[in-house]
């Protein structure tokens, strides 16, 4: 436990670091996007530094409690519990800031807070679906059943994200594509120089880094909490 | 064959249930009348909008009182204690969940058949859409009642019981309420059917993922 809680620290540190560099990356280093005509857009622009990686935490965090539950049903391990509620706690914080940060963005580009685009309808209706998870779970008693129940909803909340995708994909879409071959298109879209796109790799592995601090710290709860759990039933049962 | 027989069995057992208390099915029809008359209130549907927001208004109605169904689905046998009876009978859980399955959409069939005369009558659209209408509700029950009768047996072993099975299935569903709503606009609106194909296709494939998912997953669900 005490090599933990230094590993922890010293993870923590690390983060808060890349994170001031990521910042001074992305106002101060990265360049303009050559083809976004409007101070206002620009400047909106550089939100996307920590709006995108902070969706790619949302994402992996979901994916990661996803797996976690098939490998609970599989081997019935608390741990596996464990990781999926603490995975999915911090995607939610990611998925709820992403909400919010896309909708800031959103303002100065497509002079709205808000449009039934797919990302954004997707986004918002897994927030629901994860809400939904953590009530789930806060309502049932039962430490077994209620990581049976998690580690069943959160495989089938994950599976459905694509489904709903692609359902609300197939209405008009003006979400920038930046990565892949469409770059560029959609209403304030831009193209990826070598310098912006470091900045955004940079990012990226600092915000990576942002999940795995926060889920250990968050998987030392859980455990400590399972453990004041195992001993008060050793307690209550002497 | 061994396997059907034993589905229908269940079945009986919750349509027999039913005939003899009818708590539901006049519960869900009455219900299902009352949200298209709400949304007739609060949208003042007139003969110019009419057409554009029915498909919505019924897919509302329909989602809504299948909702009522399928809770009542297991909050029922574990009131009465029958859940345990059920889960020990001789037969493969994925059975029970097939049964189960089967009798919820059942139950929601009817009710979209009894809602869908009154809903083209109410909005005055013609009664040839009537089958095309019928079988967009069959497929759409099909996916309600799979990841619904699995969270149904969820929901009631938790404290809040009735309360989180609509939160926890209103948005795995959206998959089947937009391609069930796009496909009935489309019937209303006399569209060909090669318009309106990927919502079929998107419809029939989530009926099939998601009745699979839940008859694997239904064992790690009900068991103690």
């Amino acid at each position: 436990m005490k090599h933990f809680n230094h590993l922890v620290t010293g993870l923590f540190i690390l983060t808060g670091l890349l994170m001031l560099g990521a910042i001074v990356l992305a106002l101060g280093i990265a360049p303009d996007p050559v083809n976004l005509a409007t101070p206002t857009e620009r400047f909106a622009q550089r939100i996307f530094y920590f709006h995108v990686p902070n969706w790619w935490v949302g994402f992996l965090a979901y994916l990661v409690a996803a797996i976690a539950g098939v490998l609970y049903l599989i081997s019935r391990r608390e741990q596996w519990d464990a990781v999926g509620v603490s995975s999915i706690e911090i995607g939610l914080a990611f998925n709820t800031i992403g909400l919010i940060s896309g909708s800031i963005w959103a303002k100065p580009t497509w002079n709205t807070w808000w449009t039934w685009e797919p990302r954004l309808t997707t986004a918002a209706i897994g927030w629901l679906m994860y809400v939904g998870y953590l009530m789930l779970r806060s309502a049932i008693e039962n430490s077994q059943r209620r990581a049976r129940f998690a580690a069943v909803f959160s495989i089938l909340a994950f599976l459905d994200v694509p489904i709903i995708f692609l359902a609300i994909r197939w209405w008009r879409t003006i979400h920038p594509v930046v990565i892949g071959t469409e770059g560029g298109q959609g209403v304030g879209g831009f193209a990826l120089g070598p310098t912006i796109q470091l900045v955004f790799f940079f990012c990226l592995g600092t915000f990576t880094l942002l999940y795995v601090t926060l889920m250990l710290v968050r998987l030392r709860v859980e455990f400590l909490s399972q453990r004041v759990e195992r001993l008060r039933q050793h307690l209550m049962f002497r | 064959m061994r396997h059907l027989r034993k589905i229908l069995a269940i079945v009986a057992k919750d349509l027999i249930a039913e005939l003899r208390t009818r708590e539901m099915l006049g519960a869900m029809f009455v219900f299902a009348l009352l949200v298209i008359f709400i949304f007739n209130f609060a949208f003042e549907l007139r003969a110019e909008n009419q057409r554009t927001l029915a498909p919505g208004v019924l897919w509302v109605a329909i989602t809504f009182s299948g909702m009522l169904g399928l809770s009542r689905s297991f909050i029922r046998e574990k009131d009465r204690g029958s859940l345990e009876g059920l889960l020990l009978a001789p037969v493969d859980r994925g059975v029970i969940f097939l049964g189960k399955m089967l009798g919820n959409a059942l139950f929601i069939v009817v009710t979209d058949l009894i809602i869908l005369p009154v809903f083209v009558v109410l909005f005055n659209i013609p009664i040839a859409t009537l089958p095309r209408l019928g079988t967009i509700a069959i497929l759409g029950t099909i996916g309600l009642s799979g990841v619904g009768t699995l969270f149904s047996a969820m929901a009631v072993h938790t404290r809040a019981r009735e309360i989180l099975l609509p939160v926890l299935l209103f948005p795995l569903i959206v998959p089947v309420i937009l391609s069930t709503v796009k496909l009935s606009a489309a019937v209303i609106d006399n569209l060909p059917l090669a318009e309106v194909r990927q919502w079929f296709s998107l419809l029939v494939v989530f009926d099939l993922v998601f009745v699979v998912l839940s008859f694997l997953f239904f064992d790690y669900v009900v068991e103690e």
